[in-house]
């Protein structure tokens, strides 16, 4: 049973990391991350999302017949991201401001109902759970390291705008990195996503070569099927 | 046979009803309990963009609920009807907030926000929506330049309408190189919006003057071309 757990988490994190790897949902991922707390927080909210929509869609599946599972998995959805759509609006205006339309844009993000459809309604409510939970934190954590890249890169500071989310208090945690700096605009505006993410992809790619070579390197007797 | 079909699409049919009911009933809830904190929050966030323009000492009104509506005007560039607000103190006027909208920036609209004093001169200018190219032509907003401070204390009588243009086609106002049309577009949306209040202050005050609060507007505002 752990080892289904960990092997959740591993696929989601990194495995079938869905920005980098099943490369779902690239809408927000290349909107939103003009700056690393932009990232974060969407990414947060995807996460939320389909942690509670997968664990909403398991417990009730064998109700559901196959001809409406699509409308009805999409209306659980829907009904999520209004809710944290609108605590977001409530509890921290300034960042739904930043945010705006895209979090009601989490409804038609691919990757949502991919986990719905092919996890949540077949599994079980915990597990299934922590598969929106892990893919949604995968797909965070993509968003807020592209984000952190672009924000460096263009404006040579890390986490402004955290005063958005936690109050003008978390003004000083704004760290200027490159002090006088005077911006590469490439990388805030849209062609920087694209390079931004790709970078990321080879990166994620070039590990996974060099582990799959190590292994093979360390078992010489074991043929290692590439798994790409 | 035809019985199990019906059945089935019963089922179907309830099983999807259900769900709507269940999704509509909660979002209704969640929609009940944040209003009051959406309602507060957007009311603190406007008033802290008044705070920015317009000195809270320099009325003692309610500024968010004395307002004035606006018919779609050429000088404000709103193409649905607005809304002003009113600042007066001691119930005499003592300025105006209008909302202007620029069509003419680089990339779609420019909407401002214009704090104008009842002598009419400016108490300050803010973006409020814009999509200017960033990094080039964004310094009109705050949050990326001082640009927009040009305009405070400005009025018709200290620059003739005439100066009211950047630098490069013969005006007063600085502009920064490579971004023209953006500027461009702001100096002129302000200038409409002082013409608009010279001919129009007489009607914008006219409700908050009066010592009954039950006074009613002319019939029509003044027309726009002067």
């Amino acid at each position: 049973m752990t080892s289904m757990y960990k092997e959740i988490t591993i696929n989601g994190l990194w495995k079938q990391n869905s920005g980098v790897v099943q490369l779902l949902g690239l809408c927000p991922t290349l909107a939103v991350t003009t700056s690393a707390v932009n990232g974060l927080s969407l990414g947060i909210a995807t996460a939320l999302v389909m942690a509670a929509s997968n664990a909403s869609v398991s417990p009730v599946r064998q109700w559901v017949p196959t001809e409406i599972r699509v409308p009805v998995f999409i209306l659980v959805i829907a009904t999520l991201v209004t809710i944290i759509d609108m605590s977001i609006n409530a509890f921290a205006h300034p960042l739904h401001k930043v945010l705006g339309i895209f979090i009601p844009l989490i409804v038609v993000n691919c990757i949502v109902l991919a986990r719905v459809e092919s996890f949540a309604a077949k599994n079980e409510t915990v597990p299934s759970m922590l598969d929106g939970l892990m893919m949604g934190t995968g797909l965070a954590l993509v968003l807020g390291l592209l984000g952190g890249i672009r924000e460096l890169v263009g404006r040579g500071t890390l986490f402004s705008g955290l005063d958005l989310v936690f109050g003008p208090a978390a003004k000083q945690f704004v760290l200027t990195v490159i002090p006088d700096y005077h911006g590469f605009l490439l990388a805030i505006l849209p062609p920087g996503a694209f390079l931004g993410l790709g970078s990321l992809v080879a990166i994620r790619n070039w590990i996974e070569i060099r582990n799959t070579a190590k292994a093979s390197a360390a078992a010489p007797l074991l043929k290692i099927a590439p798994s790409h | 046979m035809a019985e199990t079909i019906i059945k089935h699409t019963l089922k179907t049919i309830v099983t999807m009803i259900i769900f709507t009911l269940v999704g509509t009933a909660l979002l209704a809830y969640i929609f009940e309990i944040t209003r009051v904190p959406i309602e507060a929050s957007e009311k603190e966030a406007r008033l802290a963009l008044f705070k920015q323009i317009l000195p809270e000492s320099a009325y003692d009104n309610a500024l968010l609920t004395d307002i004035v509506e606006l018919a779609p005007s050429k000088l404000l560039g709103n193409r649905s009807s607005t809304t002003a607000n009113i600042a007066t103190f001691h119930h005499q006027a003592a300025g105006v907030i209008l909302e202007a909208i620029a069509h003419d920036g680089y990339s779609g609209d420019i909407k401002l926000l214009i704090a104008i004093r009842s002598d009419g001169s400016l108490s300050g200018v803010r973006v409020l929506t814009h999509k200017e190219t960033p990094g080039l032509g964004d310094y009109i907003d705050i949050a990326h330049g001082k640009w927009i401070q040009l305009f405070n204390n400005e009025s018709l009588t200290k620059t003739p309408a005439n100066l009211w243009q950047v630098k490069k086609d013969g005006g007063k106002f600085d502009y920064m190189v490579g971004a023209t049309i953006t500027p461009r577009a702001v100096v002129k949306a302000v200038l409409k919006a002082l013409t608009f209040f010279d001919l129009n202050k007489d009607t914008l005050f006219y409700k908050f003057k009066q010592a009954s609060p039950n006074a009613v507007l002319p019939t029509q505002m003044q027309r726009d071309e002067p």
